[in-house]
Parts: structure tokens; sequence; C-alpha cells
């Protein structure tokens, strides 16, 4: 029990961060409306991507530098669950874009950026599937995910910067911060981000224990 | 020192072996000749935006074309002999430096024959040029070790596509930018974040490779 207060907490942030999300009061605004409600969830997303994939990385290195094939299971799984995790972004960001910006897709260049990103990690998996010997499989995708990781850094970090973006804190939007989210949203934003980063860490846990327990009984 | 002269010795094999065959070169002029033609006859006449995509695409295929061969034409054999011989990072180093210079001549011949073929100068000739150095700089510095990659995982050109044009985006779209506003031909001050940019990718992925190929090539 002592081991899973993280488990516990994450599912408690995330069941409150819903329920209140939808029943508190948020700011009246134009254009968002209610439908800023879904900062709760959309943003979580990315922020839980980008640890997962950091995660990833991280094991990646220690399997350059170890030769563990547990480590090389633990970078792909963090992966696949990355990979839902923006997914999953992707579509919350499109579903609000058509209630916001009038189109699902709107070219905006965060998502495409967000979409090229998801594709980098596609070719990792692709690339691994393309491989048969297990030792030379892990040891190829390792590198090439070591290579990717500074590449999706500056797509999604610093070339939005770059150019005009519809999204809050691009190109003269003023940020979130600056006036709508106010000390009520902060109080559901935080923990939303907070519990679904660790949702997704539990996730990825479970499925590397079962994927190695397939290893070893197959 | 070592390192430097096995480097200086293994751009020397490559030209070598490029002059006796002239393959890539020339059929990767070839290739860039006639697509450019190809897109002369089908466009005609063309507006600057379209100009300027099309270069970068044309550049994009001749230079996954040109650079993909370093790793992929070598055979087992040679490449093993050439591994008990150098260290893997002056094995890196010479390749890439092999690779830019190719793809610098690449371009340049390749711009100056677009310009003449479409009848078209950008506003600012000198800084156009400079991001398709600069363009060419950062195609090689990751197709380079894109390659190796894909060389090892085994088949080659299929899976060399799909690892590298989601890594060669951002690079494409910051040039692409670049060369709008040399196009345009605005004040070269306002080029300078790009310019940093591209250099910064380019570093970021140098510093990676020169880390990551010694793990690659230990098999």
């Amino acid at each position: 029990m002592y081991k899973s207060w993280w488990k516990i907490l994450a599912s408690l942030l995330v069941i409150y961060s819903t329920i209140w999300g939808f029943l508190s009061k948020a700011p009246e605004l134009p254009i968002l409306h209610e439908s800023i409600r879904n900062l709760y969830f959309h943003v979580p997303m990315w922020f839980g991507m980008i640890v997962l994939f950091s995660i990833s990385v991280f094991y990646s290195v220690r399997f350059l530098s170890s030769g563990n094939p547990e480590d090389d299971l633990k970078a792909v799984e963090s992966t696949n669950v990355g990979v839902i995790y923006g997914v999953l972004g992707i579509i919350t960001g499109a579903i609000w874009a058509k209630f916001t910006w009038g189109q699902a897709w709107s070219f905006d260049v965060k998502q495409n950026f967000a979409a090229i990103s998801i594709l980098m990690y596609f070719a990792y998996l692709i690339l691994r599937n393309a491989i048969d010997e297990e030792q030379k499989r892990a040891k190829i995708a390792a590198i090439y995910n070591i290579f990717a990781f500074p590449i999706m850094v500056v797509l999604l970090f610093v070339l939005p910067r770059l150019s005009d973006s519809l999204h809050p804190g691009n190109g003269g939007n003023p940020g979130f911060n600056a006036y709508d989210l106010d000390s009520r949203m902060r109080m559901i934003f935080y923990p939303a981000c907070l519990g679904w980063i660790l949702i997704g860490y539990w996730i990825y846990t479970l499925v590397y224990r079962l994927r190695s327990l397939e290893k070893k009984h197959a | 020192m070592l390192l430097l002269n096995q480097v200086k010795y293994l751009i020397r094999k490559e030209l070598l072996l490029e002059w006796r065959s002239k393959y890539a070169l020339n059929g990767v002029l070839l290739y860039v000749v006639s697509t450019v033609f190809v897109c002369f006859l089908s466009f005609i006449s063309i507006d600057k935006i379209t100009w300027n995509a099309l270069f970068w695409i044309i550049m994009l295929f001749a230079s996954i074309n040109a650079v993909s061969k370093s790793f992929l034409q070598e055979s087992k054999g040679r490449q093993l002999y050439i591994y008990t011989l150098a260290s893997p990072i002056a094995l890196i180093i010479s390749k890439t430096v092999y690779n830019v210079m190719l793809m610098m001549l690449l371009t340049l011949i390749a711009l100056a024959f677009y310009t003449l073929v479409f009848d078209y100068v950008p506003a600012d000739l000198g800084l156009y040029i400079v991001a398709t150095i600069l363009g060419s700089l950062s195609f090689s510095t990751i197709f380079t070790m894109v390659s190796a990659i894909a060389s090892k995982a085994g088949n080659g050109g299929m899976l060399m596509a799909i690892l590298s044009f989601p890594l060669i985006i951002p690079v494409l779209i910051v040039l692409i930018k670049l060369t709008k506003n040399a196009i345009d031909g605005l004040d070269r001050s306002v080029s300078y974040d790009e310019i940093g940019l591209l250099l910064v990718i380019n570093a970021l992925v140098m510093a990676v490779s020169l880390l990551l190929f010694p793990s690659l090539w230990r098999d």
C-alpha cells in the first residue's frame, strides 16, 4: 500500500479535475465560452506526452550503456503510451478548434508540428518492426530515439515561437496566464496536469510489466 | 592529430572513389536537371512562392538520393575493412564532411540551372545562396546519420525515406521561411533568427551523431 500512494493520488487528482472541471465556474470569455474547460484535458495530454518521451530517451541512453533488454522494453513501452497521449492531445485539440476556430484542423503551426512529431515516433515504431534480430533492433531503435529527441524539442518548443499561431501565448496572442487563467482555474489545471502525468506513468509501468511477463513465458 | 589524419585520408578516399566512377555527382546532377526540366515543362510560368517551394522539394529528393548512398552503397566487406583501420568518429566526420561538400556543389549548380530555366532571380540573391548553403549543410548532416542507421537496419531505401522525412521537416520549414525572406528582399537583419536557428540545429545534430555513431558502428 505504501508504494502505491502515487497511484491513489493520480486517480484522485484526475477524478477531482474531471468532475470539478465540469461543475466549477469558468470565466466567461468571448469565443471560448464553456469550451475553456477543455484546458483541463487538452494541455495535460501534451505534458504527459513530453514526460513519457523523456522517460523513453532516458532508457534508450541507459540501454546503450548497459545493453540490458529490460531498458529497451521500457523505452518502447513509454513511447507507445506517449504516442497515445499525443494522439489524444491532437483529438482534444481538434475538437476544441472546431468550436473556437471553426475548423477541426486549422493548419495552426502547433497542430502541424505536433502531428509531425507524432510521425517521428511512428517512424521509430516502424524501424523496430523492420529489424528481426532483437539485440540489434534494440540498439538501432535506441540510437534513432536519441537522435530524434532534440529535433522534436526544436519542433515543439522553438519553432512555434517563431511564427504566428492561433494558440494562446504565440504570435501576439496573450497567454492564458495573462488574463483568463484565474485562480479558480489554476486550482483545477495544475492538479489535472500532475494527475494525468502520473496516470500516464502508471499505464506505462502496467504495459511494461505485461510485456516483460509475456516475454518471460513465451 | 591521429584523428585528423584519419579524417583526411578517409575524405581523400571518398573523393578518389567518386572521381573514378563519377556516379553520385553525375547521377544526381542528371536527376536534378531532368526534374527541373520536367517542372518547367509542366509549370512554364510560376509565381514566387511556388518557385521557392518547388526548389526545396527538388533538393530534398536529390539530397536523399545523393547522401543515402554514403553508407548504403558500401559493401559489408569494405565497411569491415575501414572499421578495423579507422576510429568511428573519424569515419562519421569524414562521411559528413564529404557529403557537405558534395551537397554544396550540387545545390549551387542546381540553383544556377533552376534560375536559368525559370528565368527568375530572387530579390536578395546573396541571402538565397547563404540559405541554400545552410540547407545543404543541414541535409547532409541529418541524412548521413540516418543513412548510417538505415544501412544497419538492413533494408535501405524505403526505411531511409520513412526515417528521414519527419526529421528533416523542421529544417525545411525554417529554410523555406528564410528563402521566402530572400525572395521578398526583406532587410537581412530580419533573417538572423532563422540563420542562427539553422546553425544551432546543425550543431545539435552533429554533436548527437558524434556521440551516437560509435555505438551504432559496434556490431
